[in-house]
């Protein structure tokens, strides 16, 4: 069964002011359990919103969305149990830290779960260890951290809450390229090892490819397709119409097939077209 | 949501009120409000209301808004209004226990209702036709000959820009924070008071962190362009008094002398 279902959900900010602006129109997807989904879109396509929708933080104007089966908005007073199963994780996460050692403000998340303290040291220590945090940084404040370590401190204090579902929007931004493969491969061993549904968005098409299992791409506010990513990224002309980039190799690989040279264009990473040149040539 | 806030009320336009100069408009308005106080009798009322009424049309922006401004102290008037209808004297019209209402009372109704009014409006002009950089500018340059007295008049007047310049901006930012933090599981709309200002600290931290964050990093970038402060400064755009704001000015003089005529011809009602 699917973990998350959306169907028809549209979103309208400020309705019935000068400010009225559709964010999201009528838009429906299911995202099946463990799976890696990556979300892709040009700014104001209404990604950001539409995660927000999936854990109960804004309600649709229209549209139902449900979470194993049940409607989310089915009983308001109990949102909060979906925020606990839907874990965000907002861009720049850094700016919510607030406690007076990183170890207090990871167990936030916990603490307001209601879990007992033996319980929570136990999560805080695996959401540290997740994200690459050093245990003797538990015990600092969090605004004496680097920019990176802030980062790390803050997704972790929603990887604390051991959500079903992990939604991070544009978690490299603003971060140098060590620091962003480094975290993004921690997120995939994460994955991995917790085997939960993990959604991330971004406009960095390199980042998506290497881990997602599917692609959703939105654009306008519509949902313009949900595909595997090998699917999605063939269809890299008609992305770049959208304004969104395919990762560098995969372009490559699509002017070499203009060309004439029988090479498979839904190539993601390097060395995925490093292999497929050589069995080309190899192949003459 | 939070956002849903307007504030920066400035409406761009280019009608002739637009385009007065904005040390006009600040003490042209101050005046109007005065003799919008003066008015003793219905003739001087009449007159300065159609002055105010044919100020608010010139703008060319549309009447509603102006309603709309009325809105906010709505219930501030009808309270006044409520309350100046038992006080006063003179011929009784109705009477009931303890409660009088005489002519005077509606007649000092009348005036405080349409005085609230029209002077929430005519300052509504004033904002809505001036924008703030302009409205801090003409402050100023208004308050200038307070640096007699050591006031640091051009601080103040940087200090308010600033201040208005980042209210939208730190209304987004508590947005946000406020967002991330729910999604964390904190729960701010349920609960006592004190639950509830307790709730509140996980949003003023970061809140209050940003704000020296942005602070520190804007006067940083201030410094980096040589700002030090308003002596010696010269403006790119000096404004000069013209023409047009020579007739507005004539033209308000004839109407406040008007006032005083009228007031001083006919019988006052109050």
């Amino acid at each position: 069964m699917s973990v998350i279902k959306a169907e028809n959900i549209s979103f309208v900010y400020s309705p019935g002011t000068a400010f009225e602006k559709k964010a999201l129109d009528n838009v429906s997807f299911e995202i099946e359990e463990g799976e890696f989904v990556g979300i892709i879109g040009h700014t104001g396509s209404g990604k950001s919103t539409l995660v927000q929708l999936l854990n109960g933080l804004l309600r649709p104007s229209a549209g139902k969305i449900y979470l194993d089966g049940k409607d989310i908005w089915e009983k308001p007073k109990k949102i909060r149990n979906v925020r606990f199963r839907v874990g965000m994780v907002f861009q720049y996460p850094e700016y919510q830290l607030f406690e007076e050692t990183v170890y207090k403000d990871i167990s936030f998340g916990p603490g307001n779960m209601g879990l007992d303290e033996e319980e929570t040291d136990k999560r805080v220590r695996k959401a540290a260890e997740f994200t690459g945090l050093k245990e003797e940084l538990l015990e600092v404040s969090p605004f004496d951290l680097s920019g990176g370590e802030k980062r790390r401190a803050a997704i972790a204090g929603v990887i604390a809450m051991d959500p079903d579902v992990l939604i991070l929007d544009e978690p490299t931004a603003g971060l140098d390229p060590l620091g962003r493969e480094a975290l993004l491969s921690q997120i995939a061993d994460y994955h991995k090892v917790r085997k939960n549904t993990v959604m991330l968005v971004s406009h960095s098409m390199e980042d998506i490819a290497a881990i997602a299992d599917r692609i959703l791409v939105m654009a306008k506010g519509k949902k313009y397709m949900l595909d595997s990513t090998a699917n999605v990224f063939a269809k890299g002309d008609e992305l770049e119409k959208l304004g969104l980039k395919v990762p560098q190799v995969t372009k490559i690989m699509m002017m070499l097939r203009k060309k004439g040279i029988n090479v498979d264009p839904a190539v993601l990473t390097v060395d995925q077209g490093f292999n497929e040149i050589l069995n080309c040539l190899s192949a003459r | 949501m939070v956002r849903d806030i307007t504030l920066g009320q400035f409406m761009p336009g280019t009608s002739v009120i637009h385009r007065l100069q904005a040390r006009t408009k600040i003490i042209l308005l101050i005046a109007l409000i005065v003799f919008i106080f003066l008015c003793k009798n219905f003739i001087s009322l009449l007159l300065i209301t159609l002055f105010s009424l044919l100020t608010i049309l010139m703008t060319r922006i549309s009447f509603f808004k102006y309603l709309k401004s009325l809105r906010v102290i709505l219930f501030i008037i009808i309270i006044t209004g409520l309350f100046n209808l038992f006080y006063g004297s003179g011929v009784i019209l109705w009477q009931w226990w303890q409660l009088t209402i005489t002519l005077g009372g509606v007649y000092n109704a009348l005036f405080v209702i349409v005085r609230i009014a029209l002077l929430m409006m005519v300052s509504a002009v004033l904002t809505y036709t001036t924008s703030p950089t302009d409205l801090t500018d003409a402050l100023e340059r208004l308050m200038k000959p307070l640096t007699v007295f050591h006031v640091k008049v051009h601080e103040i007047a940087m200090m308010m820009t600033i201040a208005l310049r980042f209210i939208p901006v730190l209304l987004e930012e508590t947005d946000k924070i406020m967002n991330a933090q729910k999604a964390r599981g904190a729960d701010m709309e349920s609960g006592g008071i004190i639950k509830r200002v307790k709730a509140l600290i996980p949003v003023l931290i970061p809140l209050f962190v940003s704000s020296f964050r942005r602070a520190s990093d804007l006067a940083m970038a201030m410094e980096c362009r040589c700002y030090n402060g308003g002596k010696g400064r010269t403006k790119m755009k000096v404004s000069h008094f013209k023409l047009n704001d020579l007739f507005a000015a004539i033209i308000s003089v004839t109407v406040f002398a008007g006032v005083i005529v009228c007031n001083i011809l006919f019988p006052a009602v109050i």
